[in-house]
Parts: C-alpha cells; sequence; structure tokens
C-alpha cells in the first residue's frame, strides 16, 4: 500500500479499485466448506478489504496451516501466492518468506485447533517476533474436518453430540495475544460484515502483527444455540466495544461523522478511527484490555472490537537490518563475496 | 608427496620416536584447555606435522572429564589411532584410569596435586608443579585456573623440543593479538619451560622436528566453520537454526563471518537473515517459508532436530521447495550421546518423512570439501526443487584438523528453474507449476511477488494436479509421483560423484572394494596401507552422496568382495546398497562400528581381515 497521504480521491465505492480491478478479479476458487460456514463469510470480507485498499494481489501471500479455516485461502485472492501448509506452523513459513521478501503483504489464516492447540507455540512467537502480518483466527471452538471434537478455545461446560461436556476454561486467543506483546489484538465476529472489513483494512495497515480472533461459527459441529460460537449466540451476546472506522491513507478523514471518539494513526498513514460506546475505552492501555478481555470471560460475553494497538513497535523485519531489497531479489553479485576475501580468512587458518 | 623429517635437534638420543606417537590431554571440562589445547596443535602444525586433535568430551558445561586425543603422524595419517604414548593427567578424577591406559615406555605429565597411588615401572612420570608455577606467575585469581594449562604446554614444549616461536605464533592467532591473554599465557608457558629446563630429564624418548611435504599450503580448521564459509561464498540468504550440539557451531560461525563478508558496500546493509527459532520445528518452517519466497536458506541441527523436521521436509519434497539442512550426526537412538561422533542417521534421513519419500544426501568428508558441498547442497536443493541434506558429523563438524585450502566457487549459483518477472512473461498460457516441460521431472516454479497475474499458484501438501489445484484423482496422485520418481533419476545423475581409488599399487592388485563415506576417509586410507601389509590389497570408493549413480554400481560389481565402512550399529548404507543392488547383496559385507569414538584404522583392518578370511 503506498504511504501518499491524504488526497482527493471520493470517499464512495467505486466499481473498480485504484488498480482499476473489480472486486471479482479478488476472488478465489469456489469455496468447499458446509454452506453457511462462517469461515466463507470471512473469506468473502478479506475480498472485499483488500479489493477496496487496493492492495495488488500479486504482491499478496496467503498463509495458512492445517484445517477447515486453513482451506480458505483458496477461495480469495486467486492471483495471489498461497501456502497451505502443516498443522500449526502458518507462523514460521510466513517467518521465513517475510524475512527474504520484505515487500510482500501476508495475510494468515488460521483456526482455533491450528493456533490454540498445536501451533500456541508459533502463534506466540510470531507475536514476540512482531512478525509483519494478518493473523486471523478463525474461530468455532471445534475441529470441524476430523468431525467434532473439541478444541481449545471451547467453552467450559459446552456439550457435543459425540464430545460430550468440556471441562476445561477456553484459552483466550486475544489474552494470549496480549500477553505475547502483539501490537495489535482485535476480534470481531464472522456475522458483522460492517466491523469485520474495517478490522481487516486497519489489520493491514498495521506494520506489526495483527491479531484478528473472529468468531466464526461452525453451521455442521458447533452451531448450538449455547455455545459462544454460535450464530443464535453471537447475534444475542454480541457486544461491540466501539464503532469502528478505517480510513486509508489516500482518503479524507470524515471527522464531521463522528463526536466522542480516538484515533489512531497507523504507520502508512491511515487513520483508526474508534467511536466510544458508554464506556471510556482507551486501546492503547495494556492493563485495562487485560481486563476487559478477563471481565468478558467470566461473564461469556461475546465482545468485539480493537482491544489493544500498538502501532510504533519495530516489526521483524524493521530489526533484522536487511537491504532495502528484497534478500530473495539479490544477485549474485550481491551475495558471493570476491576472491579475494576468501584469501584473507584462510591466511587465518 | 615428498617428505622430509630434519634431524631433531637437540635430541641426542637416536631411539627417540620423532612425530609419531600420540599425546592424550585429560582436563577437566570447562577448565579453559581448550585453548592451551588449540595452541599445542596449531604450534605442531605449523611445524609442517602432521597433526590431528579429537576432542572426546562430555556434555556438561563444567566439571566432567575431557580428554584432548593428539596425533602425530609423520607418514600423513590423520585418522585417530589406539594407544597413548603420552599422557598429561590434569583431572585428578581419571588420573588412575588415564595412568593405567599409557603404553608400556609412554611418558606420563601429572600435576603433582594428584596423588599417584601406584608408580608403573615401564612408563616415565614427570611430577608437574603446577599450583607452585601458577602462584610464582602472579596473577588475577580468577584467571589462575585457566592460565595452569599452559603449564603442560610449556613441560611439553621442553620435552618434546616444540618451536617456541611457534607457541607464541599460536597464541597470538588463538587471541587475535590481544596482547594481555597472549603475554600471560606465554609466560606461564615459558616458566613452566624453564622449570622442566632445570628438573626433568629431556630424554624422554618422544621429539617432534620441524618436517617438509604435507602441510604446505593446507589449512586447519573445522568442518563446521567450513560449512558456513561455504555457505556465506554460495549465495546464502537465510539461515534458520535451534541451538543443538553438535550444529550449533555451524550458525554460529555464519554469526561471525557474514556481518563482514556480506553487507552491501553502500548502505551496511545485510544481504542475509539468520533467525535463531523457537526450536526445530519452527527453524524449518521458516527454511521452508524462505525458499518458496526464492531464497538460499538453510538451517544446521542434529538427529533430534532432523527428527522433529520430518513433517515440514515431507511437505518440501512435495511441494517441491529446495531447502538445505546441515546433518551434524551425533549418537542416535534418542538423545544418545550428544557429544560423541556417529553416522547413524543415513538410513532415517535418506527417507525422512512419512509417504513415499527419498531425498537427497551429501557426504563431505573434510573441510574444504564442507565449503564445496555447501554451495553444491544450494545447486541442488534449488536445481532439484527438494530439500537437500548434508550429512556431517561431529568428528568432521567440531574437531579442527589439517584440509586443503577452499577452492572459490568455479561455476555460477545454479538457482535452478525459476521464473521470474521477465522470463514468465515468456511463457505460455497453459504454464502449470508441476508440468514436466522438460521431462526430467523438474518443473518450473514461480516466486512470490511476481507481477504477473497469473503467475501465482497454491502450494499445499495435499494432493494436487499439474497446474497445483487439490486434486484427488488416482491419475493425478500417480502421475505426480511418477514425475517425483523422474526427478530423483535426474538426481543420481547430478549430484556429486563418488571419488574412487582404483589405480594406485594396492588398487591396481585390489580384489576386495571398500565402500565407505565422510570423516571415516582418512581411516579407510590408513587400513588400505595396513591390509596391503598382510596381503589385502583393496580398492576405495569413498560415497560423496545419495542416491548413487553409475560409478557406484560399476565398482560393487567389479570386485569380489565388497566392504562398506561405516560409523553407526546397523550398517545403515551398507542396507541402502542391498537394496541398489540387490544382485550384488550376497557379496556386499557390513564393517559397521558405533563406540563414539572416530573409527579407527586398526578396527577396519582387523574387521576386514575378518570377512575376507
Amino acid at each position: 500500500m503506498s504511504t501518499a497521504s491524504a488526497s482527493k480521491r471520493p470517499a464512495r465505492t467505486p466499481k473498480t479499485n485504484a488498480l482499476g480491478l473489480e472486486k471479482n478479479d479478488y476472488k478465489g476458487r469456489p469455496s468447499t466448506l458446509c454452506k453457511g460456514c462462517g469461515h466463507d463469510s470471512i473469506s468473502q470480507r478479506i475480498i472485499s478489504a483488500v479489493w477496496e485498499l487496493g492492495l495488488d494481489q500479486t504482491q499478496v501471500i496467503k498463509m495458512s496451516g492445517i484445517g477447515c479455516s486453513s482451506k480458505t485461502p483458496a477461495y480469495f485472492l486467486g492471483h495471489s501466492h498461497g501456502f497451505n501448509s502443516v498443522h500449526g506452523r502458518m507462523p514460521s513459513v510466513t517467518t521465513g518468506a517475510m524475512a527474504v521478501n520484505r515487500t510482500l503483504h501476508a495475510v494468515g489464516v488460521s483456526g482455533d485447533g491450528d493456533t490454540a492447540s498445536i501451533g500456541v507455540g508459533q502463534f506466540k512467537h510470531a507475536m514476540r517476533r512482531n512478525l509483519p502480518m494478518v493473523y486471523i483466527v478463525e474461530n468455532n471452538g471445534v475441529y470441524g474436518l476430523t468431525k467434532g471434537q473439541f478444541s481449545a478455545t471451547a467453552d467450559k461446560g459446552q456439550v457435543l453430540k459425540y464430545a460430550g461436556t468440556n471441562p476445561y476454561m477456553p484459552l483466550d486467543v486475544c489474552i494470549e495475544a496480549l500477553a505475547a506483546n502483539a501490537t495489535f489484538v482485535a476480534r470481531s465476529f464472522a456475522g458483522d460484515a460492517k466491523q469485520l472489513e474495517a478490522l481487516l483494512k486497519a489489520a493491514i495497515a498495521h506494520k506489526g502483527l495483527a491479531v484478528l480472533d473472529v468468531i466464526s461459527p461452525c453451521v455442521t459441529f458447533n452451531n448450538h444455540d449455547a455455545s459462544t460460537k454460535s450464530y443464535a449466540y453471537g447475534k444475542e451476546h454480541e457486544v461491540q466495544l466501539h464503532e469502528l472506522n478505517f480510513v486509508p491513507s489516500f482518503e479524507q478523514i470524515e471527522i464531521d461523522e463522528y463526536d466522542d471518539e480516538t484515533e489512531v494513526q497507523l504507520h502508512d498513514g491511515s487513520w483508526l478511527v474508534l467511536k466510544k460506546l458508554g464506556e471510556e475505552y482507551d486501546p492503547t492501555d495494556k492493563i485495562l484490555a487485560y481486563r476487559t478481555l478477563e471481565d468478558a470471560r467470566n461473564q461469556q460475553k461475546l465482545l468485539t472490537g480493537i482491544f489493544y494497538i500498538e502501532p510504533e513497535t519495530p516489526n521483524f523485519v524493521e530489526t533484522l537490518h536487511m537491504t532495502s531489497t528484497p534478500l530473495a531479489r539479490l544477485s549474485q553479485a550481491q551475495t558471493r563475496p570476491g576472491r579475494e576475501a576468501l584469501q584473507g580468512i584462510m591466511a587465518e587458518l | 608427496m615428498s617428505v622430509a623429517v630434519e634431524e631433531a635437534k637437540s635430541k641426542e638420543s637416536r631411539t627417540a620416536v620423532v612425530n609419531d606417537f600420540n599425546i592424550n590431554v585429560a582436563t577437566v571440562n570447562g577448565s579453559g584447555s581448550q585453548t592451551s589445547n588449540n595452541v599445542l596443535i596449531r604450534s605442531l602444525f605449523k611445524m609442517g606435522i602432521p597433526v590431528t586433535g579429537k576432542n572426546l568430551f562430555p556434555s556438561n558445561i563444567q566439571g566432567l572429564p575431557t580428554w584432548y586425543h593428539v596425533r602425530l603422524s609423520k607418514d600423513g595419517y590423520l585418522a585417530r589411532r589406539d594407544g597413548i604414548e603420552i599422557m598429561v593427567c590434569m583431572n585428578p578424577a581419571t588420573a588412575i584410569e588415564d595412568m593405567e591406559e599409557t603404553l608400556p615406555g609412554g611418558l606420563i605429565l601429572y600435576d603433582e596435586a594428584i596423588p599417584v597411588a601406584n608408580h608403573r615401572k615401564d612408563v616415565t612420570y614427570v611430577a608437574m608443579p603446577v599450583k607452585e608455577l601458577v602462584k610464582a606467575a602472579d596473577l588475577p585469581f580468577a584467571l589462575r585456573d585457566y592460565v595452569a594449562n599452559f603449564v603442560y604446554v610449556g613441560v611439553l614444549a621442553y620435552l618434546l623440543d616444540i618451536d617456541t616461536d611457534e607457541i607464541e605464533a599460536a597464541l597470538d592467532w588463538n587471541f587475535n593479538g590481544k596482547k594481555k591473554p597472549i603475554e600471560m599465557n606465554l609466560n606461564m608457558a615459558q616458566a613452566a619451560y624453564n622449570w622442566a629446563k632445570e628438573n626433568v630429564d629431556q630424554e624422554c624418548g618422544y621429539g617432534v622436528a620441524r618436517m617438509t611435504g604435507f602441510n604446505e599450503g593446507k589449512i586447519m580448521t573445522d568442518g563446521n566453520t567450513a560449512a558456513a564459509l561455504g555457505a556465506i561464498f554460495n549465495g546464502v540468504q537465510f539461515v534458520a537454526w535451534y541451538p543443538i550440539t553438535p550444529s550449533s557451531s555451524l550458525a554460529e560461525a555464519v554469526n561471525h563471518y557474514a556481518p563482514e563478508l556480506r553487507v552491501d558496500p553502500e548502505t551496511g546493509k545485510a544481504t542475509f537473515a539468520v533467525i535463531q527459532a523457537e526450536d526445530e520445528l519452527a527453524a524449518i518452517g521458516m527454511v521452508v517459508g524462505a525458499g518458496w519466497a526464492g531464497a538460499r536458506a538453510m538451517t544446521a541441527t542434529s538427529g533430534p532436530g532432523i527428527s522433529l523436521m520430518a513433517e515440514f521436509v515431507g511437505l518440501a519434497y512435495f511441494a517441491e521447495i529446495p531447502s538445505v539442512l546441515w546433518d551434524i550426526q551425533r549418537m542416535g537412538p534418542s538423545t544418545g550421546l550428544p557429544t560423541r561422533t556417529s553416522q547413524g542417521d543415513i538410513l532415517s534421513t535418506y527417507f525422512l518423512s512419512h509417504g513415499d519419500t527419498r531425498h537427497v544426501l551429501l557426504f563431505p568428508a573434510t573441510p574444504a570439501e564442507c565449503f564445496e558441498m555447501a554451495g553444491a547442497a544450494f545447486d541442488l536443493a534449488e536445481r532439484l526443487q527438494t530439500p537437500v541434506f548434508v550429512m556431517s558429523d561431529l568428528d568432521l563438524g567440531m574437531n579442527i584438523s589439517i584440509s586443503d585450502p577452499f577452492a572459490y566457487p568455479a561455476k555460477p549459483l545454479d538457482r535452478g528453474k525459476v521464473l521470474l518477472d521477465d522470463a514468465f512473461k515468456e511463457v505460455g498460457a497453459d504454464w502449470g507449476r508441476y508440468k514436466d516441460d522438460d521431462g526430467d521431472g523438474i518443473p518450473y516454479r514461480t516466486i512470490p511477488g511476481n507481477s504477473s497475474m497469473r503467475a501465482a499458484y497454491f502450494t499445499r501438501g495435499t494432493g494436487h494436479n499439474e497446474y497445483a489445484v487439490y486434486s484427488e484423482r488416482a491419475e493425478d496422485w500417480e502421475a505426480n509421483l511418477n514425475r517425483l520418481t523422474r526427478k530423483f533419476e535426474t538426481a543420481r545423475t547430478i549430484v556429486p560423484q563418488a571419488v574412487v581409488v582404483d589405480d594406485d599399487a594396492t588398487a591396481k592388485a585390489a580384489t576386495v572394494g571398500l565402500i565407505s563415506l565422510g570423516s571415516n576417509d582418512p581411516a579407510v586410507m590408513e587400513a588400505r596401507d595396513r591390509l596391503a601389509a598382510e596381503g589385502v590389497n583393496t580398492a576405495y570408493l569413498r560415497l560423496r552422496a545419495l542416491p548413487i549413480g553409475q560409478e557406484v554400481r560399476d565398482f560393487i560389481n567389479r570386485y569380489e568382495t565388497v566392504v562398506v565402512i561405516e560409523s553407526n550399529n546397523d550398517g545403515q548404507l551398507h542396507y541402502i546398497l542391498q537394496g541398489e543392488e540387490p544382485l550384488a547383496a550376497k557379496k556386499l559385507h557390513s564393517a559397521a562400528k558405533c563406540d563414539g569414538l572416530p573409527i579407527s584404522a586398526r578396527w577396519i583392518t582387523e574387521t576386514v581381515l575378518d570377512i575376507v578370511g
């Protein structure tokens, strides 16, 4: 995305984006997930967000691990390189790819099994490094592909047809993210198109790792009304922390639309505008984020919005002090030292 | 090779053994003996003496016994040899056994603080007043233990007549010209030398003398350093690793050398990245990600790390992603003996990961070959679009040894069939990521960031057709695996060929063929001389890669008896070769040894004699 400051582009949504492409051009292959799956809604939101931002798909990589959610990168951004890797290890593959090509945009899709169970280690280390990527957890509290076992984010006391009753407290993806020093922590609901799209755009503009925990009901194995990861529960219990608007760097901020708001400027010059709903919420206060998340967890309340954002922390790529040309694009002349250098070293051996 | 040994000048005794004995230095791990031993062996190297050092150290930071085994061989044999002529006892915990182990006629230097209960009549004892000498040196308390090891260096220098100028030069080299430690250690060695001169009879039966004909033009280094430099001079762009003995020093050597050698001259920015990962799973994941994105990427690990990497390696094999893995083998199974050498990962690595997988393995034998194969591994990985393993071991990786100098790469980097932006524009509309356009099983790949809208493909470990689209069709699956088989057949023709020794005097008369690999080389070469002396003439093939090429089949079929020599328990290479040449299976014999020590010529000789009856 360009770093150009506010320009005169109209705010209305054009039929083609900044690159002159239609939304259809950002589609992937047809989905093979169950009809009504929350994951497919998320794929649609990704298509919309990336198209509206005018991102060049060829410079995007779509990363995933294993599971229903990890299949979805095949279903959006058909002109981006994609990598469906191994279970729970999408972060390490993305780390390698971003280290050698710093100009790419990484969009990672994972699930609650892929992230909170087998992949919890790599998930946390990716945040420790502040890897530049959007890390979407399509969270349904259940293992779908293996037909209905509990995941680590399943509610305590939840009953599943074959798995019985879950005796453990769920692992909260957002709290884990905060504890691992994530610089962007947000939650949304697959059924909330408007909020999810705004969050996706903000996550893409964030220069470090942006965690998006998206509650995405499993229509086949976990859509009982009692589950916090069901459509009915989500619709009834979703409490928005704030109303969100994302203003890309090429659009004017429409200050007039909002009163009582907080603005956070992202590294590329775009703005995240949060309108407060009742409570005073400061998304730069980490302790407040912990408390808010913990309270919501205890009350089994589906709280959505941006819990925490810290836009300034250097990202992983910046810490490596590499050439501005991506390493993978360097020539032999740039990567093979001369004969004299070898002679010099051997003289010391 | 013309070898000339100068007369040992100050030696009057004509019976002294010159440049042909073993020294074993027994110390406590963590006492700083690495410095004194390095200085000792480097001084001998610079005097032109063929010399080898094997560090036998425990898996421990401080306190357990450690030995440094130095062999001097005027004939140029660089393998470990059994038997100890000169024992240096600095460790009370092992002194009794160490002294017991010394050969009759040998010499025992020991710290006089160590009580010696039972004096043997057939050896010479020299009690060194270590504490006294250290005290006299008036050193800061914290440094005393470290400098104490230079007492035996000084005493040995006098007794054996080691050139003290070479000791000073070696110290200067070791401390990179830093005055203070050089002076401190040198003074200690000098004081011990003077003490020995006044108190000990120099006629101990052993001596060294400067010689020519062997070390000229050679370097002395370890395989891990050579591998790191090889990678740096062959365009490595990405290294991810997780610390594990005995491979850590490889990644650390990249960290040591690359910041100087691989920065952009104008901006001072790095043209490489080294990441210490959170575990081996992440290390290989990062390498696969970097290889996929178009970089020369590698990791270094050992057996336990290889086991952890198995799943990702299967993905890289099936999704066809270049990656290089250095396996510095140590003893297994399981945690095994982390600080002891072995070649026990050959079989499991050859077929690493579930399903039908086979990999390219390279076997370097010397530091120079580690340097060379670091480049070959990248070329092969990118040419074949697959993981390539370089199978080193603790002995080659961590012990310093005499080596040919590193050859500056003669060929440009082979980046394989990569379609970058311009090249991709020339490609027809029906480009398929996994299509075999050239019949060699190797498809054309694009890398992320290619600006063409049709260059993208979806990389997956699931079944796929030629266009990288998910497929469960039987025909697609079979066609894909058949292509991978074709690719493996291509690999046979481009991996480094075996070194065949079939035209020296003993080989010309050979009925027995020896096959071995890697760091066993010096022991095999020495064993061939010993066997010839016993009337058994041998030819020798040193395997440098798997899968085998035609030259290996020819060799196997040429001799009546073929013995496969390797440092593991089960005869892993033997097993693979029997499978490759099933009709020759009966005449392929296994000589496999795995006791944690580098293999010796004596053991090979005895084993081959047993086999040929």
